[in-house]
């Protein structure tokens, strides 16, 4: 075409980033030795190499070490050896070396975003304006909390050794949010980048060798599933974080239970984009645009699923379809281009998959007319429409382009569809009303609410989710915790409870009127669905008294009763505190009742037993204290917003309390999950039981509601498990022996609850250290409001 | 709402085919014929008004903020860009100092933009890229009608008390008509900006009605004064009763305001035009105006209203720019386009 040609045409014609010098780089390096360990350059020890290619093409870039479990065991020998001296740096030095890899991507930052293309087909526009960009501000943001670090989080250690796996989707984003806050909390890291890209991350490696990063402190292991299992499994690493899927996710939740490993998952989702008809509706479009077709819909966090307001949908739907006509598909490197390949054929695969599926189950799927490269892993923009709830591309993460539209009639409505999914990452809230946006934002199920936006980050800002897309944060206060360790007052070892001595019979002395302790559930004394008794004993050896023996009905039960209550996690912080200092003024007007019973069950000194009863009294005071005052924070990314890191409860949470100080122990997991407003359904110790439900009358005399603490008594290695396997608890914390605690984390996969345990250790319930902000911590899900402003 | 942006291309196409070459225009100083079908207004409907306020200005920010960084023209298609640019200019002197001679400088560089080798480097031939129009002061608009006579430039006039809108009525529609007889045929005027901080909506509808009325046949560009609106949202309100009295063109600034046309103001803008067209099925026009001085920024100009309206409106007949030395800074890019050599200010013909 001549210029008059084009004069009349107006076309963008192609704009194709330069690529030799990303080209260059890949020429010169040796990728036979492409793992990075104790600051060196290795191949794999048994030789094996993988193929990287270019997603727009199919081409091969490069053939990359295949990292083996006896790569791992190499590179976590290197972390570990790299640990002591580098979580002994002062927070400056730390810092300074933080700085240093923040500036030095900087300075390399269009190679990094040219490879991050080519290697993984996201168009250039968004790895050179979000992807290292962000990366770059991980680094630079952390140096700060490397040498804050004594100050912000006293009483916390260095975890450890740390191993990191990150996905395909984001890789050095992905890399910038595992490594960042590991190395400003003195841990060492031996980090997998995925299979399909790994370039980057070796780019990476090399910038930390510049950077003067001692050696041993990053290790980098290009490798597929095999490696990424050695080092979940690894002993000599102490916490895990992963990003992917939450099948594979659900994988590691197994593997590590029982070992004491942290472990964070940032998962899966299938998140709300809820357009309110008073929304500006255009922006709300172009919110879609990067919500959903941002990098092919291969984000984690992708706005799914659009819920719209029906007085305004068809309006929308057709504005909608009018901006996906506008959609540029083509070459990832080309300027131009909105949406590139995706990563990998089996994606495409099932992508095409899931999109025939849908349609079969009734979803009318429709493609802009838009041309498509002829070689490549492309797929064109759907938008799905007639979407019922239960058709697979409102359920199932796509990990594509792929829109699923439904309408809603009210503001209930809305959160409710929003919140009919396993997952909980994140959502978008548009509306002009301020005050119907945040009041939506607290009743979504999602670890991140952007209210007129989408898919904001920043390393200021926490991000993770809730339900089955994982749990722990990135980013923000919040997601420096993930690399810290406390200290808990442990004691000894907790013996397994033996069926023997559980079914004991024993004689009584008892001379009063007979007393039938049951269970507590729904605010009412039940008797337990079996109909079946346990016998408590004391120390000399004579029946104390008969418990409930509690099943999976009564537990069942119980969560039923605490998911109803919806007064307490409704209730504000000040009425729930007043609630619990009125628990405690109960307790302490009985506290020579309950000492004289815990003398009698544990044997221990009146004067002993007495302590214990006040301590509780204390111990529930302080939580009461705490009901108004454990808060979020207000983050301040670098934009013309506020991030609201709310403090909101976990939900249901089951607690399993130990033997060892039955009062104590069970009031100091009761009250800090009450004071945050999670409901309970406790189990508490089967030794001592009576101390639990004598506690019945004092609860009902506290003015708790009704499910707001339900207690069942029975043997805990059962009822923990039952627990473990129920789907709507939320949150699970555990204090038995060490194989009770092992299957509470394994079986919790079903719905990926928070599960802590004791790890079969007692807790020195009386020291200081076990009502500090550990438990309060615990008790809640830190959700990331962010709230765009300007008129 | 029965008709699509993309429908309107498709309705649109023909015409702007026809539009496209300079020499089947309408020459200036004649009194019909901007090749488009004209926007009769409607009722002020302060229901249809109430429908567009929702305008949220971080989410407008953060799509003009990338809009550009979406879209890259390179090479040869952004030299046809840049004469595109060209075409799309209302040059304009609005200087206190002006005076005949000065004007007829503008005008004959409006008759000549480019430098002859650069016209015959980019193959042009006989094709004359010029600007839209020449954008003056009352006092001169004689002399630019007679200096552009049969050379298919408009003339227009910036009236109404220009630039504060701040006259009585009756002065200010008898400004109008002596510009149109004097020829111009296309007429910039700009609103009081307190009418809409009253949200006096009837006022200002009624005011602009007259405005049409004044000019005839000429064309209506009516200026908002965004930089004065203080909200985008009354930028969106004010855009969006202007169409409804009538206008041809909203255009943002005066070039007087202490902020000038903002690309956030102009997306505001662009998506009134599009909700008016999607309730009435007629085509706006669009002027920014003020601070445009850059041939990058005329590309993000374009860029946005090829986005979010379509090829359309890259026509003058929809789109115009209000500028002063864009013109200079597009021939130093040709220039550069042709040579590979950066060019000079003082080697290009000052207007």
């Amino acid at each position: 075409m001549n210029i008059l040609e084009r004069y009349a045409a107006m076309d963008y014609g192609p704009a194709p980033e330069a690529r030799n010098e990303a080209d260059a780089w890949v020429a010169a390096r040796d990728f036979d030795k492409s793992l990075f360990i104790a600051g060196e350059w290795r191949a794999a020890k048994d030789g094996k190499r993988f193929d990287t290619s270019d997603p727009a093409t199919g081409k091969l870039l490069a053939k990359v070490s295949d990292a083996g479990a006896a790569d791992v065991d190499a590179a976590v020998a290197a972390a570990g050896k790299a640990l002591p001296k580098w979580s002994a740096k002062s927070g400056f030095e730390r810092a300074k070396i933080l700085y240093a890899i923040g500036r030095g991507m900087q300075r390399h930052q269009r190679l990094l975003a040219v490879l991050e293309t080519l290697d993984n087909g996201k168009p250039i526009r968004e790895s050179r304006d979000i992807d290292v960009p962000l990366a770059i501000r991980h680094f630079i943001h952390h140096a700060g909390w490397a040498q804050a670090l004594d100050r912000e989080f006293p009483d916390h250690k260095p975890a450890g050794v740390v191993g990191q796996i990150i996905p395909w989707n984001f890789p050095l984003l992905m890399l910038a949010w595992k490594i960042a806050p590991a190395l400003a909390a003195g841990c060492t890291v031996v980090l997998k980048p995925a299979e399909f890209t790994p370039l980057t991350a070796i780019l990476f490696a090399e910038i930390c060798a510049r950077a003067g990063v001692p050696k041993g402190v990053v290790n980098i292991l290009p490798g597929g599933p095999d490696a990424g299992a050695a080092l979940v499994e690894h002993a000599g690493v102490q916490k895990i974080a992963f990003t992917g899927s939450s099948e594979v996710g659900k994988i590691i939740r197994r593997a590590t239970a029982g070992s004491g490993k942290k472990l964070s998952l940032e998962l899966g989702g299938k998140s709300a984009f809820i357009v309110f008809e008073d929304a500006d509706l255009d922006s709300a479009v172009e919110g879609l645009v990067d919500g959903i077709w941002f990098n092919q819909g291969q984000v984690c966090c992708a706005g799914s699923r659009l819920l719209v307001q029906e007085g305004i949908a068809d309006a929308f739907i057709a504005k909608v379809k009018a901006r996906m006509g506008k959609l540029i598909v083509g070459s990832p490197l080309d300027k131009n281009t909105d949406i590139g390949p995706l990563v990998d054929r089996t994606q495409l695969d099932r992508v095409r998959g899931l999109v025939a599926e849908g349609a079969k189950q009734g979803a009318e799927c429709w493609q802009p007319d838009c041309a498509l490269p002829e070689t490549g892993y492309f797929h064109l923009p759907v938008l799905a429409t007639g979407v019922a709830p239960a058709n697979v591309l409102a359920q199932e993460e796509v990990f594509g382009p792929v829109l699923a539209a439904m309408t809603f009639r009210t503001t209930e409505e809305a959160i409710e569809l929003a919140n009919n999914t396993r997952y909980g990452l994140a959502a978008s809230v548009w509306s002009e009303n301020i005050n119907l946006a945040v009041h939506a934002a607290p009743q979504l199920k999602a670890g991140v609410v952007w209210i007129n936006g989408t898919n904001m980050f920043d390393a200021a800002c926490g991000f993770g989710g809730y339900r089955e897309s994982g749990f722990g944060r990135e980013g923000g206060k919040e997601g420096m915790f993930e690399y810290l360790a406390s200290k808990p007052p442990y004691g000894p070892a907790i013996k397994p409870d033996s069926e023997a001595a559980a079914a004991a019979p024993a004689d009584s002395d008892a001379t009063g009127i007979d007393r039938t302790a049951k269970l507590y559930v729904g605010g009412k004394q039940v008797r337990p669905d079996g109909s079946y008794s346990m016998a408590v004993v004391n120390t000399k050896g004579r029946l104390a008294g008969e418990v409930g023996l509690g099943n999976r009905k009564d537990i069942r039960d119980a969560v039923s009763a605490a998911r109803a209550c919806k007064a307490w996690p409704a209730a504000t912080g000040y009425n729930r505190a007043q609630v619990l200092y009125f628990l405690a003024e109960n307790l302490s007007a009985r506290s020579d009742e309950f000492s004289a019973r815990i003398a009698d069950l544990t044997g221990v000194s009146a004067k002993a037993a007495g302590a214990e009863v006040e301590a509780s009294v204390e111990r529930l005071f302080y939580y009461a204290g705490m009901a108004d005052k454990f808060e979020g924070r207000v983050h301040q990314p670098p934009a013309r917003a506020v991030t609201l890191a709310l403090h909101e409860p976990v939900g249901v949470v089951g607690i399993v309390a130990g033997d060892a100080a039955p009062l104590l122990g069970l009031v100091s997991l009761v009250a800090p999950a009450l004071a945050m407003g999670n409901t309970v359904v406790a189990v508490p110790s089967r030794r001592h039981a009576l101390v639990a439900t004598d506690l019945y009358q004092v609860i009902e005399t506290s003015d708790l509601p009704a499910g707001a603490l339900n207690i069942v008594t029975g043997k805990a290695a059962e009822l923990a498990g039952v627990m473990a396997k129920h789907d709507d608890i939320d949150g699970l914390w555990v204090v038995a022996d060490a194989d009770t605690c092992k299957n509470a984390e394994a079986q919790s996969t079903g719905n990926l609850k928070r599960v802590w345990t004791s790890n079969g250790r007692s807790l020195d319930w009386a020291s200081g250290a076990a009502a500090g902000d550990e438990f309060l911590r615990r008790a809640i899900e830190v959700k990331n409001v962010w709230v765009p402003y300007g008129d | 709402m029965s008709s699509s942006i993309r429908e309107a291309e498709a309705i649109v196409a023909p015409m702007a085919a026809r539009v496209t070459t300079l020499p089947s225009r309408v020459a200036a100083n004649t009194t019909s014929g901007h090749g488009i079908a004209r926007n009769p207004g409607m009722k002020l409907d302060l229901g249809f008004l109430e429908s567009v306020r929702n305008v949220n200005r971080s989410a407008l920010e953060r799509r003009a903020g990338t809009i550009n960084k979406r879209r890259s023209i390179k090479a040869d298609n952004q030299a046809a860009w840049l004469l595109r640019a060209i075409s799309l200019m209302d040059l304009t002197t609005l200087n206190s100092n002006d005076t005949d001679e000065r004007v007829r400088r503008l005008c004959a560089k409006a008759l000549n933009p480019l430098r002859a080798d650069i016209a015959e480097g980019l193959d042009l031939g006989d094709t004359k890229i010029r600007p839209a129009a020449v954008c003056v002061y009352h006092p001169f608009v004689a002399t630019a009608v007679a200096a552009l006579k049969g050379s298919g430039v408009h003339v227009a006039a910036v009236s109404t008390a220009f630039p504060h809108g701040l006259a009585p009525l009756k002065t200010r529609l008898q400004e109008i008509e002596a510009s149109v007889a004097d020829g111009a045929d296309e007429i910039d005027v700009v609103i009081p900006r307190g009418l809409v901080f009253g949200a006096r909506w009837q006022e200002l509808y009624d005011e602009i009605v007259a405005m049409r009325a004044a000019c005839g046949e000429a064309h209506l560009k009516v200026i908002l004064g965004t930089g004065d609106l203080a909200t985008l949202r009354n930028v969106m309100l004010a855009s969006m009763v202007a169409m409804m009295a009538g206008a041809d063109f909203i255009k943002t600034s005066t070039g007087k305001e202490s902020v000038n046309a903002t690309l956030p103001v102009g997306l505001v803008m662009v998506r009134a035009i599009r909700a008016y067209f999607e309730e009435t099925g007629y085509l706006i026009g669009f002027k920014p105006a003020g601070g445009i001085s850059t041939a990058k920024a005329s590309l993000d100009w374009m860029v946005l209203m090829k986005e979010e309206l379509g090829r359309p409106w890259l026509e003058p007949e929809l789109f115009r720019f209000g500028a002063s030395s864009l013109l200079t800074d597009i021939e130093r890019q040709l220039e550069h386009h042709l040579t590979g050599h950066y060019s000079a200010n003082h080697r290009h013909a000052m207007a």
